[in-house]
Formats: C-alpha cells, structure tokens, sequence
C-alpha cells in the first residue's frame, strides 16, 4: 500500500472515525475535524504537478483479487491530477463553507460529514483508479453516497423523491457502464485502462465495439446529467447547498466527463463517437440553458446551468475526439476543442462553485431562493453580490473573467467544425457554431437573471421570512477565493495551460508529449470576437424584454416534459409489474399447477419432437400374460371411476381398491417385500383419508361429483400422454447394461444375506435408507406438532 | 393337470373381484361397499395363494398373513367409523 493508495482511502478512513468527534468532541463543530484532510491532500496532489507537467505518469499497483485482473492501481496522469485537485481543492472549499451554513445544534453533522467524506474518497477513487473495476466500485459509492446527501434532510418529500431519483438513474448508467466494461475485457483481455488504450488499434473492427461505446456513453451521460438524463439534477437542488456546490456542480457531474475524456484514446476514432458526444452535448447545452431562463428557485437556475455547462463540455470533448483522425497531432485544428473542454472544465468549478455557495448564503440570509421575492439586496449583501456579479460575468462569458476566455475558445472550436471534411461535416455541421451561439446568447439571459433579479429592484422586505443581512465572514471566505480564483485564471490563464491543461490534453489524446497550449486573451477581431459581441448585444435585448417573452415557456403541455416522462415511466412500471403479477400470482393453487404441468408437457413434448427421440422398440419386451391384462383391467376400471365418484367416500374406498391391485402387482412381478409393504402403507392411508373425510366441515361438504374443466382435461391427459412417450421411449432405448448382477453375485457372498432387497436397503446403499428413516421421523414429529401446538394456542385464545 | 386347475380357480376369483368391485362402484350404502371390500381382501388373499402355486414359490406367503390381518382390521375400522363416526375414541373428550 503506497502513499498515493493511502491518501485515495484516507477520506473514507477519517469517516469512520467521524461518529466518534461528533459524539466525543461536541463543543466543536465537526467540521473542523474534516477540513484539514482535503487541504492536506490538496497539497499532496499539488506535489504530483512538476511529474505530470514532464508528461509522467505515477502508477501503484495494490494487489486485490489477481486471479481475475483486478487490482487497485491507482494512477495520476495529467486527467486525474487535474481532477484530483477539482475534487480536494473545493472539497476542502465546500468543507469550510458547510461548518458556517450547518448550525452545529440543529443538523446532524456526524452523518453530513460521513458521507460527504464518502464522496470524497469515492471520487478520489474513480479518477485515480486505472482498473476499470475499481473504477466502477468508486463510481457505484459516488452514486451511493450522493443519494444520502441529497436525502440529507430526509424528513422531506422532495429530498426523498429526488434522491430516489438520481439513484435510479444513475445507477441505470452504472449499470450500463458495467457493461460496458466487461465488453472492453472480452475484447481486450484487460480491465486496465492503459493497456485497453495500447491495444485499441485493431478494435473498430470488433462486433463488440458498438455496444461498449454506447454502455460506457450511457454510464457517462447518466451521470453527467446529459440530455436526456439530466432530469436528475434539478431534483438533486434538495441537497444541502454545499452539498449541491460540491457535487452537483463541481465533482460528482464531472465524473461523467471524466469518464468520455479518459476512453477517447478508445473509442476517439469512431465517428459515433463524435455525433454521439458532440451531438447530444450541445442539445444539452442549449435544452439546459432555454430551461434555466424559466426557473424562479436560484438553486434551479444554477443546476440548468450545470446541465448546460456540461453539454458544453461534453460537445467539446467530442469535437476534441475528431483529432484523433489525423496522423498528427500538431497543427491540428481539433485540439483546441479538448484545450478549450479541460480550460472552461476549471472555470465552471470555479465559477459555479462560488454562485452555488452565494445562492446558499441568500438562502440562508434571506429564507427564500425565489428570485420573485428577492430583489435590492445590493446594498444589504455588498460581498454576496460582488461575489454573485463576477460568477454570473464569468459564467456568461464577459471579458475580463475565465468563463470569457473558455467561451472564445469554444467558439473557435465549433466555427472550425465547419471547416472540415469529416463525418460529412461540410452539410450539417453549421449547426454547431449556430447551436452554440444561440445557447451562449440564452447563458448569457439567465446569468443576467442570475444577478439582477436578486439584488438590484425593489427591495421587498414584507416578502422575507428574516430580516437579510451580510452572512458572516467564515461563509463569504470560500466563495471569495473561488472567484479570486475566477479573475486570476481569467486574467493569468497562462498560469494553467503548460502545468496543468496540457498534461490532460496528452492523457485525452493518448500522447506521449505535450501540447504547447498558450491561451491569449486577445485575438484580434475575428469570427469568435464578433459572436461574442453579438451574444452580449442580443443578449442584453433579451434580458430587458424577459417579461413579455417568458410566458412563451406556458405553452409547453406540461405533457411532453420530460420529468412528466420520468414520473410516468416509474408509476407505469410499478402499476405494470403489480397488474402482470396479479394476473398469473392469483393465489389459487390450481393455476400453478396448471402452469407447472402445463410448462412440464410443452418442455418435454418439444424437446421429445425436437430431438427426435420417440422411439418404440419391441425388442425388449416381455410377453404379456393373462394375468396382467386382467389386473392392468382392474386398475383402469377403479381409477376412472374415482373420477366419476359421486361421494368422497366412495372416492377413498376405490383408492384403496387400486392400492391393493397395486400390491398384487407385486405379487405378480415377484416382489414380496413390496407387496408386503404396499399393503399396509395402503390400510393405513386409506384409514387416514377417512379420517380426513370425517373431519370435512358440514357445511362445505358438498357431496357432487368434481365439476368438468376443459383445460383440466387436456392437462391431465397430455401430462398422461407425454410420461407415456417417455417411458416407451425410454424402455425402447436401453443403452447400457443393468449393474443388478453385481447384486445377485454378492449378496450372499460379501454381505451375508440371502434377501436381495433387504441387503439393498440396508447393506449395500443403507444411506438412502437412514435418511428415509430421517424422513418418517421428521413426518411424524411434524404432525404431532401441528396438532399439539395448535391445540395449545386454542387453549390460550380461550384464556384470554 | 394341476396347472389348468389353478388357472381355472384364478379365472373363477378374477370374476368373482369384478362382481366385488363393481359392488364397491355401485353399492348403494357405505356398508355394501365395506363389505365388498372385505371380500376383496379375502379373495386377494385367494389369489395370491394360487399366484404362488404358480411361480413355485413359497415367499409370498406372509402376504397371505398380512392380507388376512389388514382386511380384519380394515374391516373393523370401518364398522367402528360407520357406527361411532370415529376409529380411535378420544378418552379426554376436549
């Protein structure tokens, strides 16, 4: 177990002993516990940056189970640094902001900080594991945990329903990627990702490809909360807000990214891939950004944000992929997509980190997220809004913020799409620049929303439920470095590009060197400048006029929603599964007896025609004497006409009557010690039935013969029918010869009897006889308790 | 010569347990039915006795014994259910 292994674990170690401060220690909030850890591992992971940025990679292999290839290799590389340090930077972030947001005597913070630590450790897990197994572990608890946090306060309906909701989903995807993964290994032979990518050449050509790419999209797109999974996400606002900043906007969201960046070395070359991740990327990006302008919960802006944000990401990643089809990677116009993917990747954490926790500080301040009853708090709150004006300029893309700068980019990105002669791009491909530029002009609406409906306006103090005020200091400090974050990274993007963005590039493109990435902040005037200027300018137009144009949002059916979708989807499954069940599952044990033999003729009779196996042979037959006929008579004449019995009675006694026959079967075929048995097996079961018959209540019983069914009859008979086949067919094919003479030969000489069957039972194959023995003394033991216990409960009911 | 006598005698219990079953078919009360049963019994009984005379065999005739001791039995239990509407008595009589 390396460092590297211990510091992946080390949150889901501190987590165990969380209970214990919280319980021990209660004069400080537990919080201050936990935040050491992500600063420490902050730094750890920092310390891996001079490797990474020489294009290194850090393998450690922990053995797990070898024998089937899975082991806990952890890996940093320049994807799950970068990663690494999303996850413990605003981790340790979102730790200090939740120990001013949480009261220390109201909430339960042992489970909060147990399971965000759970998270912690998970998401470590999946961008730091090279096993794909592993991977998927991490994957499944970041899932697990998530739907804890979001049930956090799980008194609550609607915590309730949206956690189950983003568990269903995205444990659907998990599922898929499972999947997926295990069509990786039977292709590759490997579940590690280093060597699936070294021996990915040859792999278009594999059936399999296909449907790995489109599990492992579908595990990706579920989490990433794509279109048309995304549904989750505004559900997921339930959370506490750290939670919904931490792992709805920054980490847990990513993990899907993550997952599309890590397999483009894969599956890159594939033009599904492209269309694919590409295509539903930027219907993400404009669905999510046309939804956020109708929300009136801050929460619910900010996660439509998200979701448009990272179609965003995504599209560029699929664009990115594109660039695997050329020999070289330099000079490649499609490379600027993944540098624009991984650069805009940090500004959204950034960025959308800082307006979640400022949305929580309103929340918290004021007691209301409806932007409808804020308004004019500028003056109240000058930190929040300052905070709250530079995340939504970033977010909308203004100059001189980050989110500008990755905006450009993207721009550029989709406009050279166009330019290109791949998957028949020249024709559609203009819907890229187009899509993109109407959704930026969309982000750009609500992010003005964002701000100006909640501080500038009337002041509305009647509509508060407290009396707002500034939040305190501890609160505001996350927030403010993450948007000093915000204008460092726009101002010094340079800071970024060589130590961190171009060793993730060479991950994302699978290449041993590095990219020579310079982001400057001035272009000059080009297309991207002009698109900008024209997102600003329509922009402004459409945030003057929201009023009158929102209404058209109400004539959407409220039908065709895709949350309408989902609802329907899970009511009909349950109301579904229950109708299916309650037409076979009828309670009667008739019907499954009807299914049961009904299951055992068409079986057999198939397999029987199928096979070809009916067979009637005569060699083997003995001759039929008189005496049989005559017996065979007997049997036939009292079996059916216990069918036709009027009384129950009279039912019992033919019973016996056949029984008897039976015996005399036995004297006929030479078996005494049957005979001898069947005969007083069949007194004493007749004289039970009558017992039985005695104890029939009077007034059910009903002395009429059994009433015809149809589908009895054609039961019983091919039930008849097939044993009949099979037992010709079987007798007409007798493969090998009897091991009885063995018997003959031995049963004097080695066991000292001279009653075959008897030394049989007891000599040669006494073990079936003990546990029959077993059998009759669990029968008997059986009944004497069903008669005396229930007798006793009788006596008890009485006393009462 | 013996051998088509006990062909003969079989022949003759054969039809007599037809007569007998189509007594315990038809019989109008329980009690034609037992006692048909209890010649049934006693005609089994018959049977078997020739039945081993037949295969030369002298194992069947415990079976013999039983048959004679269940169908007195049998026979006796059925009386006492037809008379008491019971077999064993509850002495505690709950």
């Amino acid at each position: 177990m390396s460092l590297l292994h211990l510091a992946i674990v080390s949150p889901l170690l501190l987590a165990i002993f969380i209970p214990f401060f919280y319980k021990y220690i209660n004069r400080v909030h537990t919080g201050w516990f936990v935040l050491p850890l992500p600063i420490l591992l902050f730094g750890y992971f920092l310390s891996f940056l001079p490797k990474t940025a020489n294009q290194k990679t850090i393998m450690e292999t922990l053995s797990w189970i070898p024998s089937l290839g899975i082991n806990f290799t952890a890996k940093v590389d320049g994807l799950g640094l970068l990663f690494a340090l999303l996850i413990t930077g605003i981790g340790g972030l979102v730790v200090l902001y939740s120990i001013f947001y949480l009261a220390k005597d109201k909430e339960k913070l042992n489970t909060f900080y147990v399971y965000l630590l759970l998270f912690m450790g998970a998401m470590l897990g999946v961008v730091c594991s090279d096993n794909l197994i592993v991977l998927y572990a991490f994957w499944e608890l970041t899932s697990f945990s998530s739907f804890l946090l979001i049930g956090y306060w799980y008194g609550r309906d609607k915590s309730r329903y949206g956690a189950q909701k983003s568990m269903l989903i995205t444990v659907f995807g998990g599922l898929a990627m499972l999947g997926g993964i295990i069509l990786l290994y039977i292709m590759t032979g490997t579940f590690s990702i280093t060597e699936i990518i070294s021996k990915s050449a040859g792999i278009f050509e594999n059936p399999l490809f296909i449907p790995a790419l489109l599990c492992i999209l579908l595990g990706a797109f579920t989490k990433s909360a794509q279109f048309p999974f995304y549904i989750w996400l505004p559900d997921a606002m339930e959370a506490p807000t750290p939670v919904s900043a931490y792992l709805h906007s920054a980490t847990m969201v990513k993990a899907g990214i993550y997952l599309v960046a890590r397999f483009t070395p894969v599956f890159g070359e594939s033009g599904l891939w492209f269309w694919l991740v590409g295509g539903v990327g930027l219907l993400t990006l404009i669905w999510g950004s046309v939804f956020a302008v109708k929300q009136t919960d801050l929460k619910g802006i900010l996660a439509f944000s998200t979701v448009s944000q990272l179609g965003l990401i995504m599209s560029l990643l699929g664009v990115g992929a594109a660039a695997l089809h050329f020999e070289s990677l330099d000079d490649n116009i499609f490379t600027v997509a993944v540098t624009a993917a991984i650069f805009h990747l940090i500004n959204h954490a950034t960025f959308k980190g800082s307006l979640f926790m400022a949305a929580g500080i309103i929340d918290h301040e004021t007691g209301t997220r409806d932007i409808r009853r804020l308004g004019g708090l500028m003056h109240i709150m000058p930190v929040t809004f300052t905070i709250s004006i530079i995340g939504a300029f970033s977010m909308a893309g203004i100059p001189p913020f980050n989110g500008f700068l990755s905006k450009e980019m993207f721009f550029k990105a989709m406009v050279q799409v166009t330019k290109s002669d791949l998957f028949n791009l020249e024709t559609v491909g203009i819907l890229f620049p187009i899509i993109a530029w109407v959704a930026s002009v969309f982000t750009f609406v609500y992010s003005m929303v964002l701000v100006f409906r909640t501080f500038t306006g009337k002041y509305q103090p009647e509509k508060l439920e407290q009396k707002p005020h500034e939040a305190p200091i501890g609160m505001l400090i996350s927030p403010i470095i993450l948007v000093a974050l915000v204008i460092v990274f726009g101002l010094f993007p340079n800071l970024l590009s060589q130590s961190l963005i171009s060793p993730a590039m060479s991950a994302i493109l699978g290449s041993g060197e590095g990219f020579d990435v310079h982001i400057s902040f001035w272009h000059g005037f080009n297309t991207e400048l002009f698109m900008t200027i024209g997102v600003v300018a329509l922009g402004f137009l459409l945030f003057k006029t929201t009023r009158k144009w929102t209404k058209l949002y109400g004539s959407l059916p409220e039908k065709l929603t895709l949350n309408r979708f989902y609802d329907q989807l899970v009511e009909r499954a349950q109301t579904g599964a229950g109708k299916l069940t309650n037409t076979y599952m009828t309670g009667a044990i008739r019907s499954y007896l009807v299914y049961i033999f009904a299951f055992f003729i068409v079986i057999l009779s198939v397999t029987l025609i199928w096979k070809n196996a009916f067979t009637v042979d005569t060699i083997n037959r003995s001759p039929i004497g008189i005496y049989e006929i005559v017996l065979v008579l007997f049997i036939v004449v009292g079996s059916i006409s216990i069918l036709f019995a009027k009384s129950r009675m009279t039912s019992i006694i033919l019973l016996g009557s056949v029984g008897y026959t039976v015996s005399l079967f036995y004297v006929l075929f030479r078996a005494p010690d049957l005979a001898l048995t069947q005969l007083v097996i069949e007194t004493i079961s007749v004289a039970l039935f009558l017992v039985c018959f005695y104890h029939l209540p009077k007034l059910r019983k009903h002395e009429t013969r059994m009433r015809f069914r149809l589908t009895n009859a054609m039961i019983s008979i091919g039930v008849g029918a097939i044993v009949a086949a099979i037992a010709l067919s079987a007798h007409s094919s007798k493969q090998f010869q009897s091991i009885s003479q063995y018997y003959v030969e031995n049963t004097y000489e080695k066991a000292a009897g001279k009653n075959m069957v008897n030394v049989i039972l007891v000599d040669f194959r006494g073990f079936d006889t003990l546990f029959e023995i077993t059998v009759l003394a669990i029968a008997s033991l059986g009944i004497y308790g069903l008669i005396k216990l229930r007798s006793n409960r009788g006596e008890k009911s009485e006393g009462k | 010569m013996l051998d088509i006598v006990i062909r003969i005698a079989l022949l003759c219990c054969s039809l007599a347990m037809l007569g007998l079953i189509y007594r315990v078919i038809k019989g109008p009360s329980t009690a034609d039915r037992v006692i048909a049963l209890d010649a049934i019994g006693v005609n089994l009984v018959a049977i078997t006795a020739l039945f081993s005379m037949i295969r030369k065999s002298s194992t069947f005739l415990e079976v013999i014994l039983l048959i004679g001791i269940l169908a007195f039995i049998g026979t006796v239990a059925f009386a006492k259910y037809l008379e008491r509407g019971e077999i064993i008595e509850n002495e505690r009589n709950r």
